[in-house]
């Protein structure tokens, strides 16, 4: 579904991914984990098209999409769910949802469309009853709600999602991740960044540990569980030993 | 029957892209958690962010078993020691051998090597696998052990003890369906069957997997006459993994990699060059899944030639043709490697002059005996006794014994210049007249 080879990206002089290479098969869930600023939000930008890639290649069903713009990686069936939500605020949840289905919209498909936004609601059924309200009033787990539901709106194969557990309350980020579950069955593929290492391989096939731009660790969950350098940098186990 | 389809017969490119995403991030902690990779590397020049595809591969330096030794003993972990779980050694080496670690996902992946071995050989959770591998630092024995437990099967960890008879009377009485061991000790197990009466067909083993050693065609066809079973080439080496590196599947075609946890390359071992593909050569492996020990470009010394057309079985995984040879000559002597430099050595030490030897390997009644036939010389210290010749020998023996684990090693001393040293004018330090 999506294959990375030896990506490089970065800001200015900082070259924050260095030769990244990894790969997400058609209806998993593959989680990267990594410290602040090992340049996992880096990646789910550059692969979005927001930042440019300064070498290496991106490849989406069979398609290179390394260099094309943004809204162009969207159409073909990706899209992503930015770190902090991103909402347009001062816009109510509705509009916020019908311009999650802007690259879609022609005249012919508002039915369509409609039919996604019954699904979306479905689902969130919290966000069909503040459809008019403005998102910057919902509470945090409701804007994560909505920006999950503003990604489902153009139909996507892949939805990449930076931190969605943040600052969320914990009920709330269950709630979150069992939506997570759910779009899987429903046959979308899922690339999770997520500081919450537990939470993420709770839920994913498989996982990346990125450490300064590189990846260090591959392998399933239960591998990344297993592994001590994960415990002792993610999971707080050796922590944990101290205070017992 | 595949144990693990979504790997052992993964698309090609798909694999590609899997090996290179394993062996850039397997690079990775090499540099950082090993010296002697971060030293290796920049004396090299080589910067790791440029191996782009796994073809890459081979502008990256080797490691070699002396490399391995000098690292003696915990210099080439990548992961503190905490972090590993178990500790083995390779078989029989001089004072230092290799040692190698595991992590708990090491373990793991390991018994699922085997149990690829095992399914691609036709064991089934039915069968009652008996293990007369070593048990011990020999990664033979645990190594089969995990894979058999892995896939369900009744594990009886007969380990490879000098007791033949116990062997024959475990695998009559608990109806051994498969035997794994080295061919050299199935011989020794061939002939008690023999002494005790028993016909095979009062056994009943179906399947036979041999390794840790060299063993030709001709070898298989006379195991399986004799146990009236089918028997399987396997290949592994403690320093990449132990049993689990190669395997062969019912077509006995060739050994299938598996290549999801090993990167195998075939070079010529004099330029070190790659050879055409399907050219024989010394076979290296790069370990892309190891945490405790990884390895990059590894040179075995065996002579093999590999080939990735995909086999009938369904596997898409390379396949090695069994190991012809080696590139040094090393021996191969009851589950114990070694060279013949090594018994020079010892003899050395011994007599104190230049000793004039030949290494005579038989097969006498099933088992492997080896022999040393050793010119006396009047430089000897010991010349004229009778007695101090007796003692030399018992001193030969005892550091045959317990420095290179050589067992019952007969050693002869011979008038001078009775050897005959010269064939095609090369000296014949070692006479190999065991069954091949």
């Amino acid at each position: 579904m999506l294959k990375l080879r030896n990506l490089e990206s970065g800001y200015g002089n900082l070259k924050v991914l260095r030769k990244v290479s990894l790969h997400i098969n058609p209806g998993e869930i593959v989680t990267i984990i990594g410290a602040n600023g090992a340049g996992k939000s880096t990646l789910l930008n550059t692969i979005s098209g927001v930042i440019k890639p300064r070498g290496g290649e991106i490849y989406f069903s069979g398609n290179r999409i390394d260099g094309m713009p943004p809204e162009k990686i969207v159409t073909l069936g990706t899209a992503l769910i930015p770190e902090g939500r991103e909402l347009f605020a001062s816009m109510s949840v509705y509009e916020n949802l019908r311009l999650g289905a802007y690259p879609q919209y022609t005249r012919k498909n508002v039915d369509e469309i409609n039919l996604t936004r019954n699904r979306v609601h479905a689902m969130f059924p919290v966000l069909k009853d503040r459809q008019y309200q403005l998102a910057g009033t919902l509470s945090g787990g409701e804007q994560q709600m909505l920006a999950l539901s503003r990604a489902l709106m153009s139909n996507p194969k892949l939805i990449m999602m930076d931190e969605p557990s943040m600052g969320l309350a914990p009920l709330v980020v269950k709630k979150i991740f069992e939506a997570i579950t759910q779009l899987r069955k429903d046959g979308i593929t899922i690339l999770l960044v997520e500081q919450n290492a537990k939470l993420a391989l709770s839920v994913a096939d498989r996982g990346y540990v990125m450490e300064t731009g590189q990846v260090m660790i591959e392998g399933t969950s239960a591998d990344l569980l297993n592994n001590r350098d994960v415990q002792r940098a993610y999971l707080g186990k050796e922590y944990k030993k101290i205070n017992d | 029957m595949i144990y693990n389809a979504k790997y052992e017969a993964i698309n090609r490119t798909e694999l590609e892209q899997l090996q290179i995403e394993r062996l850039q991030l397997t690079l990775n902690r090499v540099y950082r958690n090993v010296k002697f990779y971060k030293n290796k590397f920049n004396e090299y020049n080589v910067n790791i962010e440029n191996i782009n595809s796994v073809n890459d591969i081979k502008n990256l330096p080797f490691t070699t078993h002396d490399d391995l030794r000098n690292a003696y003993p915990y210099d080439m972990f990548a992961v503190p020691l905490r972090d590993i779980v178990r500790i083995h050694t390779t078989s029989g080496t001089t004072g230092k051998p290799v040692v190698v670690g595991y992590t708990k996902n090491d373990l793991h992946n390991w018994s699922e090597v085997v149990a690829r071995t095992l399914i691609s050989a036709g064991v089934t959770n039915q069968d009652i696998v008996q293990i007369a591998f070593n048990y011990g630092l020999f990664t033979g024995g645990f190594g089969f052990h995990y894979g058999a437990e892995r896939i369900g099967a009744s594990v009886i960890p007969a380990s490879a003890s000098d007791n033949f008879q116990k062997q024959l009377t475990i695998m009559r009485d608990f109806k051994t369906t498969v035997i794994l061991s080295t061919p050299g000790y199935i011989l020794s197990i061939i002939q008690a069957v023999a002494e005790s009466g028993i016909h095979a067909e009062q056994l009943f083993l179906k399947t036979g997997l041999f390794g840790a050693e060299p063993w030709s065609l001709s070898l298989r066809s006379y195991i399986e006459e004799k146990l009236r079973i089918k028997a399987y080439d396997t290949y592994g080496l403690s320093e990449i993994i132990g049993p689990g590196v190669a395997a062969e599947c019912e077509y006995k075609c060739g050994l299938h990699i598996n290549e999801d946890h090993f990167i195998v390359e075939v070079i010529d071992p004099k330029t070190m060059n790659p050879v055409k593909p399907g050219d024989p050569g010394e076979l290296v492996f790069t370990t892309i899944t190891k945490e405790g020990f990884p390895l990059i470009r590894y040179r075995t010394g065996d002579i093999s030639s590999v080939n990735n057309v995909s086999c009938t079985c369904g596997r898409t995984l390379a396949r090695m043709t069994r190991v012809s040879g080696r590139t040094d000559d090393m021996i191969f002597f009851n589950s114990t490697k070694f060279f013949p430099s090594q018994i020079e050595k010892v003899i050395l030490t011994a007599e104190g002059v230049e000793p004039n030897y030949q290494i005579i390997l038989d097969n006498k009644d099933g088992a492997d005996t080896i022999e040393v036939k050793i010119e006396i010389s009047d430089k000897l210290p010991a010349f004229d006794e009778i007695k101090g010749l007796e003692l030399l020998k018992t001193n030969i023996v005892k550091s045959l014994e317990t420095e290179l684990g050589i067992m019952k090693p007969r050693i002869t001393l011979v008038e001078p210049k009775s050897l005959k040293f010269v064939a095609d004018n090369k000296t014949v330090r070692v006479v190999d007249n065991r069954k091949k």
